[in-house]
C-alpha cells in the first residue's frame, strides 16, 4: 500500500509533542508559583537583582527570530529558497545572541556569587536559595531547548539546500519553526516570572 | 490465503533481510514482537527478584540477604515492574500489533518514530543494568525516589532516574503514536462509535502517557539536578517543600496507574463478547468510562499523601475525587458481567484469565476505596494491606489482563495454536497461588505491618509464611503457563484466520498477518460486536 504524506498528520503529532514540552515547563511554572506563594518577598528582592535590560534585549531578540523563521516558511511555500535560507540564518543568528547574552548574564551572577550550591546563597536568605535555584533551572532548561531548537533549524537550512525540503514539501521546515516558536513563548512566560516580579 | 506471505518472511521496509529486517524494520507487528521479548525478559527478572523478597520475608531475621541487599531488590523489583512491565507490557506489544490492524489501516502513522521509542525503551533498560553495576550499586530508595533520602543516598540513583525517563520518553512517543494513527489512519468508513474496545482504552491511555509522562520526567530531571548541584529545591533548610517532591512526582504517577490498568480492561472487553457470543453491553459506557478514568484519574494524585500533613481540605477534596473514580471503573466492571448475561459461554484459556481479571481487579478496587477513605487510610497507610490493595490491581488486574492478551492474540500473532488443558492448570495455580500470596498481606496490613521493611515482630511470621508459599505457588502457575505457550512454537498447530469466532478486523486478516496487514479492503462492520454472522465454528477445529 502506497501512503501519501498527511500533512495535517504530521502537525497533530508535532503539536502533541510541543503539549508535553508545554506539560514538561508547567512543572517547573507549579514549583516556581508554589514557593512563589511562600516566599514572596524574596522573590521580589531576588527579581531586582536580575539585569532587565538583558532580559528585555533577549525578548526582542526571541520576538524578532520567530518572525524571521514564520517569514522563512512563507518564503519556501512560494518557492523562494534562497530568501528562505537567508531569514533561516538571520534566525540562527538571534539564536547565537540570545545564548551570548545568557552567557554574560550567568557569568555576571556567578561572578558575584550567586550560583547553586554557592556560600552566598547556602548562608542567606531561604527564599533568595529557591529563587535563584528555579532561576537557573528553568532559564538553563530553556536554554537546551535555544539549542535544540537552533539545531533543528540548522537542520531545516541543510535541507533546503539539499533540496530536501521544498515548496512542496516543507513539514520539516514547519515543524522546527513550531519548535521554534514553542521556545519563544515559554520565554515569553519566563520573562515576566523572573525578570518583572511585582 | 495461505499463498500470501506473512510479516514473518516479508520485511518492511522491503529487501532487508536476517537481524536487520528486525532492527531496522518499520513493521508495528516487528516492533510488537520484538516488544513482547524484551518485556518478558524484564518481567521474569523481576519475578525472580520479587520471589526473593517474599523468600527473604517467610522467616524472622536474616534468611538469604542482608537489609542493604532487600533495600536494593524491592526498589528493583518496583523499578522493572513499573517501567519496563506494566506500563509498557499492553501498550507497546498488543497496542503496536493490533491497533492499526483493528482501524484497518497497513501501519502506526509515524513508523519510523515507532522504532525509535523501541530503541528508547531498550536503550532505558540498558541504563537500568549499568545502574545495577556500577558505582555504589542500585537504589535503595524504593520505586519512588522521595526526597530527601534519593538526594543524600550513596547509591546509583542519578542513572536509574535518568533510565527511568527515556523509558517515560520511549513510553510518551508510542501514546502520540497511537493518537495520531487513530485520528488520521482510521478507515474512513470507520465512524467513532465502530472503534474496537481495545483501540478505544488505548487511546485513552496514549493521551494520559502524553499529557502526564512529562511531569515524571522534570521530576526525575530534579532529582539529578539536586544530586550534581544540591540546589536545595526540596531542603526545607534551604527554602524547599520535600512534599512538592511528592506533589510533582504523584502527578505523573497516579495517573500511570490509569495507563496501567486501562489497557488491560480494553482488552477484557474484547475477550468477554467473543466468548459470550453477544454484543458487548453497554458499548458506549465503556467507551466514555475510559475517557472519564483517564481524565477523573489525573486528578487524585494526593491521596497517596494523606499522612504527609498536607493541609485538611485537599485531604477531603482528594479523597472525594478518589471514590468518584470508582464509578467508571465499576460501570465496567458491570458491563462484562452483564455482557455474560445469557450468553452463550464457551470457557476457553483467555476468558478464564479474563474471569480470574474480574474477580481479582474488583477485589483491588474496593481496597482501594479502604485506602481512599481518610480514616482507615491513617490506619493502613504503607502497610502491606497497600502493597496487597495495589499488586491486586497490577497483577490481578493488568498482569492477568496481559495474560489474557497473550492467548487471545498467540494465535494472530504467530499463526499456531496451544493446548488448552496446560493453560487451564497454569491459569489456576497462578490465581490460587496468588490469593495465598496476598490475601495474607491483606491481614498482615490491617495488623500494622509495615511495607518495605526488612524484619517484623514475631506475631507476623505466620502470615509471611503463608506469603512466601503463595508466591511460589504463582510462580509456579506463571512458568506453566509460559512453557505451554514456547511449547506450542515447537509442535506447530496452524491457527486459521479467526479461532474464536471474533468480529473485530484483526481476525478478517491471515494467521499470521501478511506486512501490510490487509489483502483486500477491509469490510467495516456497522458495530464491531456483531455476532450474528459467526457461526458455531466449535471449538472441534482447535486443540
Amino acid at each position: 500500500m502506497h501512503r501519501e504524506s498527511d500533512q495535517v498528520g504530521i502537525k497533530i503529532g508535532m503539536w502533541l509533542f510541543l503539549y508535553s514540552e508545554i506539560i514538561l515547563f508547567g512543572g517547573l511554572f507549579v514549583l516556581y508559583a508554589a514557593y512563589f506563594f511562600e516566599h514572596p518577598q524574596s522573590f521580589v528582592a531576588g527579581g531586582k537583582e536580575l539585569n532587565r535590560i538583558i532580559g528585555a534585549l533577549n525578548t526582542i531578540v526571541l520576538l524578532v527570530s520567530s518572525f524571521t523563521v514564520a517569514a522563512s516558511i512563507t518564503a519556501i511555500r512560494r518557492d523562494d529558497a534562497k530568501r528562505a535560507q537567508r531569514l533561516l540564518l538571520f534566525s540562527l543568528l538571534c539564536g547565537v545572541v540570545f545564548l551570548v547574552n545568557k552567557y554574560f548574564e550567568w557569568g555576571a551572577k556567578i561572578d558575584h556569587g550567586i550560583y547553586p550550591n554557592s556560600e552566598t546563597l547556602v548562608n542567606g536568605e531561604p527564599g533568595l536559595n529557591i529563587f535563584f535555584g528555579l532561576y537557573y533551572v528553568i532559564t538553563g532548561l530553556h536554554g537546551l531547548h535555544v539549542i535544540i531548537g537552533m539545531a533543528l533549524l540548522a537542520v531545516s537550512l541543510f535541507f533546503i539546500r539539499s533540496g530536501r525540503v521544498s515548496g512542496s514539501r516543507y513539514a520539516m521546515l514547519d515543524n522546527a519553526g513550531l519548535y521554534w516558536h514553542l521556545v519563544d513563548l515559554i520565554w515569553i512566560f519566563v520573562f515576566p516570572l523572573f525578570y518583572l516580579v511585582l | 490465503m495461505t499463498a500470501i506471505p506473512s510479516f514473518f518472511t516479508q520485511s518492511s521496509p522491503p529487501g532487508l533481510t536476517g537481524i536487520k529486517a528486525w532492527l531496522l524494520t518499520h513493521d508495528h507487528k516487528r516492533l510488537g514482537l520484538m516488544y513482547l521479548y524484551a518485556v518478558l525478559f524484564w518481567f521474569v527478572v523481576a519475578m525472580v527478584i520479587g520471589l526473593l523478597i517474599r523468600t527473604e520475608l517467610m522467616s524472622q531475621g536474616r534468611t538469604i540477604m542482608g537489609p542493604g541487599m532487600y533495600n536494593s531488590l524491592f526498589t528493583l523489583h518496583g523499578v522493572i515492574m513499573i517501567f519496563l512491565f506494566v506500563i509498557p507490557a499492553i501498550p507497546a506489544i498488543f497496542g503496536n500489533f493490533f491497533l492499526p490492524i483493528q482501524l484497518g489501516t497497513d501501519d502506526v502513522f509515524f513508523p519510523r518514530l515507532n522504532l525509535f521509542s523501541w530503541y528508547l525503551f531498550m536503550f532505558g533498560g540498558i541504563f537500568a543494568l549499568v545502574a545495577l553495576f556500577t558505582g555504589d550499586g542500585f537504589p535503595d530508595t524504593g520505586w519512588t525516589f522521595y526526597v530527601p533520602f534519593s538526594v543524600q543516598s550513596s547509591s546509583n540513583v542519578g542513572l536509574t532516574v535518568s533510565a527511568a525517563f527515556i523509558l517515560g520518553m520511549s513510553s510518551m512517543l508510542t501514546g502520540l503514536n497511537f493518537v495520531t494513527t487513530f485520528h488520521r489512519m482510521r478507515d474512513k468508513r470507520m465512524g467513532l462509535m465502530q472503534i474496537p474496545l481495545f483501540t478505544w482504552s488505548l487511546y485513552a491511555t496514549a493521551w494520559v502517557q502524553i499529557l502526564a509522562t512529562p511531569v515524571i520526567s522534570i521530576t526525575f530531571v530534579l532529582v539529578v539536578m539536586e544530586r550534581l548541584l544540591s540546589i536545595g529545591l526540596f531542603d526545607p533548610a534551604r527554602g524547599g517543600d520535600p512534599i512538592l517532591y511528592q506533589h510533582l512526582f504523584w502527578m505523573y504517577s497516579h495517573p500511570a496507574v490509569y495507563i496501567m490498568i486501562l489497557p488491560g480492561m480494553g482488552v477484557v472487553s474484547e475477550i468477554i463478547p467473543v466468548f459470550s457470543r453477544k454484543s458487548i453491553f453497554g458499548y458506549k459506557a465503556i467507551v466514555w468510562s475510559s475517557m472519564g478514568i483517564a481524565i477523573a484519574g489525573s486528578l487524585v494524585w494526593a491521596h497517596h499523601m494523606y499522612t504527609s500533613g498536607m493541609s485538611d481540605v485537599s485531604v477531603f477534596v482528594f479523597s472525594l475525587l478518589t471514590f468518584l473514580v470508582a464509578i467508571p471503573s465499576a460501570v465496567k466492571v458491570f458491563s462484562w458481567v452483564a455482557t455474560m448475561y445469557k450468553g452463550s459461554i464457551e470457557m476457553t484459556p483467555p476468558l478464564l484469565l479474563s474471569l480470574i481479571f474480574i474477580y481479582l481487579f474488583s477485589v483491588g478496587g474496593l481496597t482501594g476505596l479502604v485506602l481512599g477513605a481518610v480514616g482507615t487510610d491513617i490506619h493502613v497507610h504503607d502497610t502491606h494491606f497497600v502493597v496487597a490493595h495495589f499488586h491486586f490491581v497490577m497483577f490481578g488486574g493488568t498482569g492477568f489482563a496481559f495474560l489474557a492478551a497473550l492467548h487471545y492474540w498467540w494465535p494472530k500473532m504467530f499463526g499456531i495454536m496451544y493446548p488448552f488443558r496446560p493453560a487451564y492448570i497454569g491459569a489456576v495455580l497462578t490465581a490460587v497461588g496468588f490469593l495465598f500470596h496476598y490475601v495474607p498481606m491483606l491481614i498482615l496490613g490491617l495488623q500494622g505491618m509495615p511495607r518495605r521493611y526488612y524484619d517484623y515482630l514475631p506475631q507476623y511470621e505466620t502470615g509471611n509464611f503463608l506469603a512466601g508459599f503463595g508466591g511460589y505457588l504463582l510462580c509456579i502457575g506463571l512458568v506453566v503457563m509460559f512453557v505451554n505457550l514456547l511449547a506450542s512454537l515447537r509442535h506447530r498447530v496452524a491457527a486459521p484466520a479467526d479461532p474464536w469466532g471474533a468480529t473485530t478486523l484483526e481476525w478478517r486478516v491471515p494467521s499470521p498477518p501478511p506486512v501490510h496487514n490487509f489483502v483486500d479492503k477491509p469490510e467495516i462492520m456497522d458495530f464491531p460486536y456483531d455476532f450474528r454472522q459467526v457461526g458455531d465454528n466449535s471449538a472441534s477445529q482447535r486443540s
